[in-house]
């Protein structure tokens, strides 16, 4: 038996942090990064005798989550009370939904290896965040900050269709994108906004029964994701391999070791004790809501893609690629209607823009320059007023400062130089200089004129015009002798 | 006559008639406590000196001529499960021995916006669970007509206040007859109002679903203007009900004729003591002659009340206490090393048995495998006797019964036996269930001089019919005018 006799299934709870501006129980405002313990109030505080307060706006965010994953929504719904005791849960329950969640049976298709694939959503009920412990690093205890403490949170609960890594980094990059392009939530994973418990279980390919599951909670960047699955696939199939069997638990995953550890103990298998929360009245929707909720979504990812590829033009790579986040799809439209080259924006955001944020290790999120200088920068290429070159260095500034491209062109004095004669002088220079090249260009070797222009670039800091360069060093050798 | 043997509403009239100061009011209280608390501790902590501040204050508006409150100047006392901002709220609990409020409860905003004040937090059992107020965690209070017997509970303290003329009046909670219940014992007023009518925001949870504030007052017309306060919408509790505010007092009209009144055989039947039951059928009598229809009804269902309230009130308790932990608040275990110590001993040593009884039960209760068994089935126990009184209600104004089967018992007479002093409710309970209003009021003494009270329930948000038949009762047969406690021992 080998790694290949077996299949993994995987399943992803994943907890999305709404980004309502206050609570989901109370009026506190749920910036992150505030000072521990500013934003909390008695009620998020958990102090004898407050009450919560459903936040409208979180149902409302909860639904367009449903809608936008194909599910259907509960017209009857409730809260329930889940029971534990932890100190970063200051009621000792969290209020959350048990046998009635907002949004039920639902679907997204995800581009796989094989093509599309649809992945079943369970359900997706609404709850309330926990607070966070700090445990102080001089060994003075651990430190409790409520500010997390009612943050809203949507629960999406896939159904065990995955089968690999890459297919549950792809469902959740695509849930990622969803959320971003509805607007519920910022969904950054490094604040631990979008995170997700995962669920993983093997067995023998041909089995219909699926095997015992472990699950690794609060996972929050894809890698670890990827990692921690192949993990415990891995050790998974060796210990059946080795005879043994898997037991159900809950597993912490841990990143610098790469390894996945046993987090408690089987005796004390939590028991919930959910029951109905009787501070809050039962959540009752009506179609007619539900239908205005429909009416408000904005375009989808999917849509945007089928969009780009009829009417824009984009390859499939280039319209994935640019539909994936919501912030390039918006960036490339507004750039695109600046510009009308969609294909060059498209280009410019899949090479130069990917590249730098991954340098800066930032996210789309992070560009603070607009569409309209993108869009902008582009024209300036295409009516030959800077050359790529350049753009690319203006590019480059328009992440640190962001400014429009024309602006930066002048305070830097990056203008492309086509004025002939100035740049007949350069080549003519160029040519004097490199005899052995215009040798080689005559026997054939094409690469001597690409190393004659990059000499010109160099000479000009990037400036001259590349076709008028080209054209140039042509005359330029072959006017020096016409036969070849 | 002293200033303290008034009714609210009669130290209203003489404070805004100029007659009389706030200030003479708040000391005439606090001399009387000073007098007879250390009998009855009735209160576990006094608000003297903000309240003898605010009497001052008040006096000087009314004085300056300014616009005030008709109720500006009258004091309360308030069970010590209510939040007041920057004062003690122990719930008579170990746990709770220092907590201070950093807010007000809602109806304690709606009393400080009539410039109301607080003489001080009365004494209960520990988070309200008990019919005696011995489970306190600081002492048992006592009762005014016999002070070697228990006041009722768990709004013991504010009942026992009232009746010994410490406050003029108080605000209680009700969870399963926790005012009606001590009212009755007391010989006083106790008025839970219905499911939603008054804001829970600052009461400390008990169980939630069965919870309500409610009035202790020494007469009808006082319950009608102390509801005038506390009833209404609150948007920080989603169970309050958005209704029309309405003007109680207008229902105190003395006059029963045509309203028809059923008496649940089941509740003057076996169980209940004799003279209790006498007592309870001369007031039928009474509201016959008044004009009213008597007829005897039944509320079968309501034997499933008790066991149904025991797991519904002690599976939302259990919930409802998880955060008393010794992490943010409260008492907190010297004994730990690590944080299962701290939670396990700060709340083995901050509880006292009954709460700890509760909690169990209530763990127990919702534990997976037992939900259906339990919880599932005391549900569909309050489905039915919802159903029960609707159609009673149909057919009826109102029902009366007794409030208590016995009349005050003797301090440590039942305390050892959970279950006896669980059936002291079984009057009171299914009123909770079926989150109606019931009102509690004197009708008489036994043969050792305690007071005995009947029952009046109404429809949801019925109080109106409430209040105006036991006004007619009370212009009719005045229990106060009658009878008065005699701060003595047992015979």
């Amino acid at each position: 038996m080998s790694l290949l006799d077996y299949e993994v299934i995987i399943g992803l709870e994943v907890h999305c942090e709404l980004s309502t501006k206050t609570k989901i129980y109370c009026s506190c405002p749920t910036t992150f990064g505030a000072e521990p313990n500013t934003q909390c109030c008695p009620i998020c505080m958990a102090m004898p005798g407050t009450l919560p307060v459903l936040n409208e706006k979180v149902v409302e965010y909860a639904v367009k989550a449903g809608l936008a994953t194909n599910c259907k929504i509960a017209r009857n719904s409730k809260s329930d009370r889940k029971n534990y005791f932890y100190p970063d849960l200051p009621k000792a329950y969290q209020i959350s939904q048990f046998d009635l969640p907002l949004c039920y049976d639902g679907f997204i298709n995800i581009e796989t290896d094989e093509g599309e694939k649809t992945i079943g959503i369970t359900r997706i009920h609404i709850e309330e965040d926990a607070g966070k412990l700090n445990h102080d690093e001089f060994g003075r205890g651990t430190f409790v900050d409520l500010n997390r403490a009612g943050v809203p949170l949507i629960e999406v609960v896939s159904e065990p269709d995955l089968r690999s890594k890459e297919e549950a980094e792809s469902y959740l990059r695509k849930l990622k994108s969803i959320f971003e392009y509805i607007g519920i939530s910022d969904c950054k994973m490094q604040e631990g906004s979008l995170r997700a418990d995962v669920n993983v279980s093997v067995r023998k390919k041909g089995s219909a029964k699926f095997g015992t599951r472990t699950e690794m909670k609060n996972m929050n960047s894809f890698r670890s994701i990827s990692r921690a699955i192949e993990y415990e696939a891995n050790r998974q199939i060796e210990v059946i391999e080795n005879g043994g069997i898997i037991e159900q638990e809950t597993l912490r995953w841990d990143d610098i070791s790469g390894k996945t550890f046993s987090m408690r103990d089987k005796e004390e298998a939590q028991d919930y004790r959910y029951f109905p929360e009787p501070d809050l009245a039962a959540i009752k929707l009506s179609d007619e809501y539900i239908e205005n909720i429909k009416k408000s979504l904005p375009e989808l990812p999917e849509s945007r893609k089928k969009r780009y590829l009829l009417d824009m033009n984009l390859t499939e790579k280039a319209a994935k690629f640019v539909t994936d986040s919501k912030y390039f799809s918006n960036l490339f439209e507004e750039a695109s209607s600046i510009c009308n080259n969609p294909k060059a924006v498209s280009n410019w955001i899949m090479s130069d823009i990917a590249r730098i944020l991954n340098e800066r290790e930032e996210e789309p999120e992070d560009i603070r320059f607009s569409g309209k200088e993108l869009g902008e920068l582009v024209s300036l290429i295409d009516k030959g007023t800077i050359s790529s070159a350049i753009a690319k260095k203006i590019l480059e500034e328009m992440f640190e400062n962001p400014e429009n491209p024309s602006k930066i062109i002048e305070k830097k004095g990056w203008v492309q130089i086509s004025d002939e004669n100035a740049i007949k002088e350069i080549v003519n220079k160029i040519l004097e200089a490199n005899p052995q090249s215009i040798i080689d260009y005559k026997a054939g070797k094409d690469k001597a004129l690409g190393f004659l222009v990059g000499q010109a670039m160099k000479e000009t800091k990037g400036k001259a015009n590349p076709q008028i360069l080209n054209k140039l060093f042509l005359e330029g050798i072959l006017g020096d002798n016409s036969v070849k | 006559m002293e200033l303290y043997e008034l009714t609210a509403h009669e130290l209203m009239d003489k404070l805004n008639s100029g007659e009389i100061t706030s200030e003479e009011i708040t000391k005439s209280y606090f001399s009387r406590i000073k007098e007879k608390d250390n009998q009855i501790k009735a209160y576990i902590s006094l608000l003297e000196e903000e309240a003898l501040d605010k009497a001052k204050k008040v006096d000087e508006d009314r004085k300056l001529g300014k616009k005030v409150s008709k109720y500006a100047g009258i004091p309360i006392g308030i069970k010590d499960n209510i939040c007041i901002s920057g004062s003690k709220t122990t719930c008579g609990s170990k746990i709770l021995e220092n907590f201070v409020a950093p807010y007000n409860a809602t109806v304690i905003e709606n009393l400080n916006n009539e410039d109301m004040f607080f003489l001080g937090k009365t004494n209960m059992d520990e988070f309200a669970f008990g019919s005696s107020t011995e489970n306190s965690a600081f002492y048992p209070t006592r009762n005014p007509w016999d002070l070697d017997r228990v006041p009722g509970g768990s709004s013991g303290g504010s009942a026992a206040a009232v009746a010994a003329n410490m406050a003029p009046w108080a605000l209680g909670s009700d969870t399963g007859g926790s005012i009606r219940q001590p009212s009755s014992l007391c010989g006083v007023i106790g008025f839970k109002p219905t499911y939603g009518l008054v804001s829970r925001y600052g009461l400390v949870a008990y169980a939630s679903s069965l919870d309500q504030i409610g009035t202790i007052t020494k007469d009808v017309t006082d319950s009608a203007l102390l509801l005038n306060l506390i009833a209404g919408h609150d948007e920080k509790d989603s169970t309050s009900m958005n209704l029309e505010k309405k003007d109680y007092t207008l229902s105190l009209v003395n006059d029963v004729k045509g309203m028809k009144i059923g008496i649940p055989k089941e509740y003057i039947g076996k169980g209940i003591n004799d003279e209790v039951r006498e007592s309870v059928l001369s007031v039928a009598k009474k509201y016959e002659e008044l004009g009213a229809t008597i007829e005897e009804c039944s509320f079968e269902v309501g034997k499933y009340a008790i066991g149904a309230y025991y797991i519904m009130a002690t599976a939302e308790a259990s919930s409802n206490l998880g955060r008393f932990d010794g992490i943010r608040y409260g008492y907190r275990t010297k004994q730990f090393n690590n944080l299962k110590d701290i939670y396990r001993n700060s709340r083995s040593e901050g509880f006292g048995a009954e709460a700890k009884r509760r909690i169990m039960l209530g763990t127990y209760v919702l534990s997976a495998g037992y939900y259906d068994a339990y919880y599932k089935k005391a549900q569909k126990v309050r489905t039915v006797i919802n159903k029960a009184y609707n159609e009673l209600f149909e057919k009826y104004d109102l029902l009366l019964t007794p409030v208590s089967p016995i009349t005050a018992f003797k301090v440590g007479e039942k305390i050892d036996n959970p279950l006896e002093m669980y059936l002291a409710d079984i009057c009171t309970v299914p009123i909770n269930i079926g989150g109606i209003p019931g009102m509690s009021i004197p009708c008489g003494i036994d043969s050792n001089g305690l007071p005995i009270s009947f029952q009046l329930l109404a429809k949801p948000f019925g109080e109106e019919t409430i209040i105006r038949a036991a006004y007619t009762y009370e212009k009719n047969f005045n229990f106060r005018e009658n009878y008065k406690p005699t701060f003595k021992n047992s015979k």
